[in-house]
C-alpha cells in the first residue's frame, strides 16, 4: 500500500493545540431520544416544504419535508412518533428564521398526558425502526460482492438513492451530496478525495468512523468512483491519525483496490481540511477565486459521507443518524451516534458535572463553530461536535498592525483590514480587500495578539453586502 | 424561539454565554510581544550601560519611567483603559537607546514624553501612530537641541577605579567627514562590530543588537524581510557609491534601526511584499542622506520618511488572494 506522506515545511498553517480527548472512545449507539426537532433547512440551499401535518403519525426514516429545487436535501423523521407542533427556528447554517417540525415519540406523551388518538396510532409506535449500526460489511467476500453489485449498477441510479436519503455534506459546510456528485456535462472529474483530516481541535468523529467502520467508508468511496470515474480517489488524513491511516490501508491491500485507492498522509496543520487548502496541498491545483472544485477536475467528499452513501445504497438508509464528538471541558469526552434533531439538553447527561459557568455551547468545532444561545439548538446533519467550553471572555484591543493575520491567513487576505473597516462602519469597502474569499477558518482571529474577533466582522460585513446586492 | 420550547427550557439563561468562533485563542498577548521584545533589547541596553557607564543606565530609567507615566497620565486624561502592555516601556527604552550618552536628563524627559504625548496618544494610541515614537522623540530633541544631539564621546573604561567622569573624551561620530580613527582598519571594523566607539548609548554594538534581533526573527516576532533588505539595500548601494561597505553597515543606526525600528508593527506594512519596498525605500533615503545630505546620519529620518509611506504601501502592496484570477478582477472592477 503506498502511503504519500507530505512534509511539513511545505505545508503552511497553523500549528493547534489538538486536545483529540475522545480519540480512543469508541462510538456509543445511543437510545433514540423521546422529541426530536427537525429544522427544514440542514444543508446549503432551498428550504424544504414540510409533507406533514401537525398531529400525523410518523415512522423512523419516513420522507416528512423536500424541495422541489435542485439544490436541497430530503428530510427524514428521526424517530417513530407523532408531530406535536410546527414552529419556527434559527436555522444553523444561515441565521435565518426557518420553520421545523417537532415530533415527540408515544412514551414521552404518556409521561406528559399529552397523548392524542393513541389508540389509532398506537401500532404504530410499537415497533421503533432499529439500524444495525455494528459494522455491517462482515467480511472481505461480502465487500468483493458489494462492489460487483456496484459495478451492475448506473451512476444516475445511484445519485436518485443518495438524493431519497437526503443526504449532504458531513465535514460542516452540508451541500447536497446528490449535487456535488452531478458533474455537469463537459466537466471532468480526475481525481475524488476522500477528506478525512478532521483538522479542527477536539473533533474525533470521523477519526473513529474511520478506525470502526473503514470498509463501509470505502464502499461508499467506491460509489463515488463508480458515479464521477475519475482516475484515482486520493484518502487524505492527517497523519497525527496514524491508526486510521493504517486501518484503511490495511483494508486497501486486503482487497487489493490499490489502482484505485491512495492514502495521502498530511501534516496536522489548520486548516488542512479545508477544500480550496486540501486540494492545494494534494495536487498543486488552486481552486479560482468564486469557482468550485470541479473547476480543477476535482470532488471532495468527506469520509462521513461516503458511509452515510454506502448506508444510503446499501439499505436504503436515509441520513437519520451520525456520528458526534462530545467534547471539551466536561468530565468524559464521547462519540455518540445521535439521531439528527436531537436537542442538546437531551445529551446533558453525557456532559458530566459542569465545575463552572457560564459555559460556551458550540456546535461544530472550536475554530469554525458557533455558540448557541440555549440548550433548545438541535443536532443537524452538518454538524458534527458538541463542544462545551469554559473559560473567560477576551477583552478586545487596538490592532497594532502586526501583520500575523496576513501571514496566516490561507486565502492570502488581510483580515486586519475588515477590522478596521468594521469599527469605522464602512462595511462595502470590505468587498476591496475580497472579503468574499474568505473561508472563516478563524486562523486570522486566533492569532490576533489584540483578541480582535475577526471572524464576527466577516461575518457581518459578508452579511451586509449581500444585503446591499 | 418558540414560546412551547421555551416552556420546557431545562436551564436558566445565565448560564450559556455565546461567543464569536474561533472559541480557542492562540494566547500570544500584545502584552507577551511587547515584554519579549523588551527582553531582547536587555543586550543592546547592557551593552550601553557597558561603554557609557552608569549614566547610560540613567537615562534608559529615566525615559522609560517618563514614556509609562506619559502614557497613564493621558489615558486618565482621555478617561481612555490604560493597558499595562508594554509598549510605552519599549518606546522608552528605544528612545533612550538612540540618545548620545550626555545630554541631560531634562532632554530626554522632555523627548521622552514628546514620543508617547504628541507621536502615539496624539494619533490614538497604540495601533494609529503614524510615525515612530521613538525616532519621533528623537528627530524632536535634534531640532530643538541640535548641539546636545550631536555631542558624542567615546567609549570610556568607567569601572576602572580612578576614572572620572570629567576625563570623557569628545569625539565625532564616526560617519562624520572629521572623524579620525587611529588604529588599523581591521581594528575599527572590531570596534565598530563590538560597540566600542563613539555614537548613541545603544546604537554602537552592532553584536548586541544582532543577537537580540536574531532572536526576535527565530520566534517570528518581527519579520526578517525588513532588516534583511534595509541593510542589504544600504550594503550594495554603498558598494555602487564606493564607500566602505563593512564600515557603512556597522556604523551609525543602521543596525539597531533595521532590526528594532524599522519593524515596528504599527509603522511598517502587514504584508510581506509591503516590508520589502517599504524596507528598500529606507536603504535608499538613508543611502542619499549619507551620501548628499547635510546630515551625517540618515537612518532616523530615512524610517520616518517610510512610516509616512506605509498606509500608502499597504493600499497598494497587497497580496493576491488564493486562486486570483484575472477575470475576477475585472468583474469587481465594474
Amino acid at each position: 500500500m503506498n502511503i504519500v506522506s507530505r512534509k511539513p515545511r511545505f505545508v503552511s498553517g497553523l500549528k493547534l493545540k489538538e486536545n483529540k480527548k475522545s480519540e480512543h472512545s469508541p462510538i456509543l449507539l445511543i437510545p433514540p431520544p423521546s422529541r426530536v426537532i427537525i429544522p427544514m433547512q440542514m444543508h446549503t440551499g432551498a428550504e424544504c416544504s414540510l409533507l406533514v401535518q401537525r398531529g400525523d403519525s410518523v415512522k423512523t426514516g419516513q420522507l416528512i419535508a423536500e424541495s422541489d429545487s435542485f439544490v436541497s436535501a430530503n428530510i427524514h423523521s428521526t424517530i417513530t412518533g407523532t408531530v406535536k407542533s410546527i414552529l419556527k427556528t434559527v436555522s444553523p447554517a444561515t441565521s435565518t428564521i426557518i420553520s421545523a417540525v417537532e415530533i415527540v415519540s408515544k412514551s414521552a406523551q404518556q409521561q406528559t398526558g399529552d397523548a392524542q388518538d393513541s389508540d389509532a396510532a398506537g401500532a404504530l409506535y410499537e415497533d421503533e425502526v432499529v439500524f444495525d449500526n455494528s459494522a455491517s460489511i462482515k467480511s472481505v467476500e461480502e465487500f468483493r460482492a458489494f462492489l460487483k453489485k456496484i459495478d451492475s449498477e448506473q451512476a444516475p441510479g445511484l445519485i436518485q438513492k443518495i438524493k431519497a436519503a437526503g443526504i449532504v455534506g458531513l465535514g460542516g459546510a452540508a451541500f447536497p451530496t446528490h449535487v456535488k456528485l452531478s458533474v455537469p456535462e463537459g466537466k471532468k472529474i480526475d481525481t475524488v478525495i476522500l477528506n478525512g483530516c478532521e483538522c479542527e481541535p477536539y473533533i474525533t468523529a470521523d477519526h473513529r468512523l474511520m478506525l470502526e467502520q473503514g470498509m463501509e467508508i470505502l464502499a461508499g468511496a467506491y460509489i463515488i468512483f463508480k458515479i464521477l470515474n475519475p482516475q484515482k480517489v486520493i484518502i487524505a488524513i492527517e497523519n497525527n491519525k496514524e491508526d486510521a491511516i493504517k486501518n484503511l490501508a490495511d483494508i486497501i491491500k486486503e482487497l487489493g483496490i490499490e489502482h484505485i485507492f491512495s492514502i495521502s498522509a498530511l501534516p496536522s496543520r489548520y486548516p488542512m481540511g479545508a477544500e480550496k487548502t486540501l486540494i492545494k496541498n494534494i495536487l498543486k491545483r488552486k481552486v479560482p477565486v468564486g469557482g468550485l472544485p470541479l473547476n480543477v477536475g476535482v470532488v471532495v467528499q468527506n469520509v462521513s459521507t461516503a458511509k452515510a452513501i454506502f448506508d444510503a445504497v446499501a439499505y436504503d438508509k436515509p441520513l437519520i443518524e451520525r456520528v458526534i464528538t462530545v467534547t471539551g471541558d466536561i468530565e468524559k469526552p464521547l462519540n455518540l451516534m445521535v439521531r439528527i434533531g436531537t436537542l442538546v439538553k437531551d445529551l446533558k447527561d453525557y456532559f458530566g458535572v459542569l465545575k463552572e459557568k457560564p459555559y460556551d455551547i458550540i456546535f461544530g468545532g472550536p475554530m469554525t463553530g458557533f455558540s448557541v444561545a440555549n440548550m433548545n439548538f438541535p443536532i443537524v446533519k452538518g454538524n458534527g461536535c458538541v463542544l462545551v467550553k469554559q473559560g473567560e471572555k477576551l477583552v478586545e484591543k487596538n490592532c497594532i498592525r502586526c501583520g500575523k493575520c496576513v501571514s496566516v491567513c490561507p486565502m492570502n487576505l488581510m483580515p486586519l483590514m475588515y477590522g478596521t473597516y468594521a469599527k469605522n462602519n464602512m462595511w462595502e469597502q470590505c468587498s476591496d480587500y475580497y472579503i468574499e474569499c474568505c473561508i472563516e477558518c478563524g486562523s486570522c482571529a486566533y492569532v490576533c495578539p489584540s483578541a480582535i474577533p475577526l471572524v464576527g466582522y466577516i461575518k457581518t460585513g459578508k452579511a451586509v453586502i449581500a444585503r446591499k446586492k | 424561539m418558540d414560546s412551547k420550547i421555551d416552556e420546557t427550557k431545562l436551564i436558566d439563561s445565565g448560564e450559556v454565554y455565546i461567543a464569536h468562533p474561533p472559541h480557542i485563542w492562540g494566547g500570544f498577548s500584545t502584552a507577551k510581544v511587547m515584554y519579549i521584545v523588551l527582553a531582547a533589547l536587555a543586550l543592546p541596553s547592557a551593552a550601553a550601560v557597558y561603554f557609557f557607564g552608569p549614566r547610560a543606565l540613567y537615562l534608559i530609567i529615566v525615559s522609560m519611567a517618563t514614556a509609562l507615566l506619559t502614557e497613564f497620565a493621558i489615558k486618565k486624561l482621555r478617561k481612555k483603559p490604560f493597558y499595562m502592555d508594554g509598549s510605552a516601556l519599549i518606546t522608552g527604552l528605544l528612545f533612550a537607546l538612540v540618545l548620545p550618552p550626555r545630554i541631560p536628563f531634562w532632554m530626554a524627559i522632555i523627548g521622552a514624553a514628546f514620543s508617547i504625548a504628541i507621536a502615539k496618544e496624539a494619533f490614538g494610541g497604540l495601533g494609529f501612530n503614524i510615525f515612530n515614537p521613538a525616532l519621533a522623540g528623537r528627530a524632536f530633541l535634534a531640532i530643538c537641541f541640535p548641539a546636545a544631539m550631536t555631542s558624542w564621546y567615546l567609549p570610556a573604561k568607567w569601572f576602572v577605579p580612578g576614572y572620572a567622569a570629567a576625563d570623557a573624551i569628545t569625539s565625532a561620530s564616526p560617519l562624520s567627514e572629521s572623524y579620525i580613527y587611529e588604529g588599523t582598519r581591521a581594528a575599527l571594523y572590531k570596534d565598530l562590530f563590538f560597540g566600542n566607539i563613539a555614537g548613541s548609548i545603544g546604537e554602537t554594538s552592532a553584536l548586541a543588537i544582532l543577537i537580540g534581533g536574531i532572536i526576535l526573527i527565530v520566534l517570528r516576532l518581527i519579520d526578517w524581510r525588513i532588516p534583511a533588505v534595509y541593510i542589504g539595500t544600504v550594503a550594495l548601494g554603498s558598494l555602487i557609491f564606493g564607500n566602505d561597505v563593512l564600515f557603512q553597515v556597522l556604523s551609525g543606526g543602521l543596525m539597531i534601526g533595521a532590526f528594532f525600528m524599522a519593524t515596528d508593527y504599527v509603522t511598517s506594512p502587514v504584508t510581506g511584499a509591503g516590508r520589502i519596498v517599504f524596507a528598500l525605500g529606507a536603504g535608499i533615503i538613508t543611502l542619499l542622506i549619507r551620501n548628499f545630505g547635510s546630515l551625517p546620519e540618515g537612518v532616523a529620518f530615512s524610517i520616518l520618511i517610510m512610516n509616512a509611506f506605509t498606509p500608502l504601501i499597504d493600499k497598494y502592496v497587497r497580496p493576491k488572494p488564493f486562486g486570483f484570477v484575472k477575470k475576477i478582477a475585472k468583474k469587481d472592477g465594474k
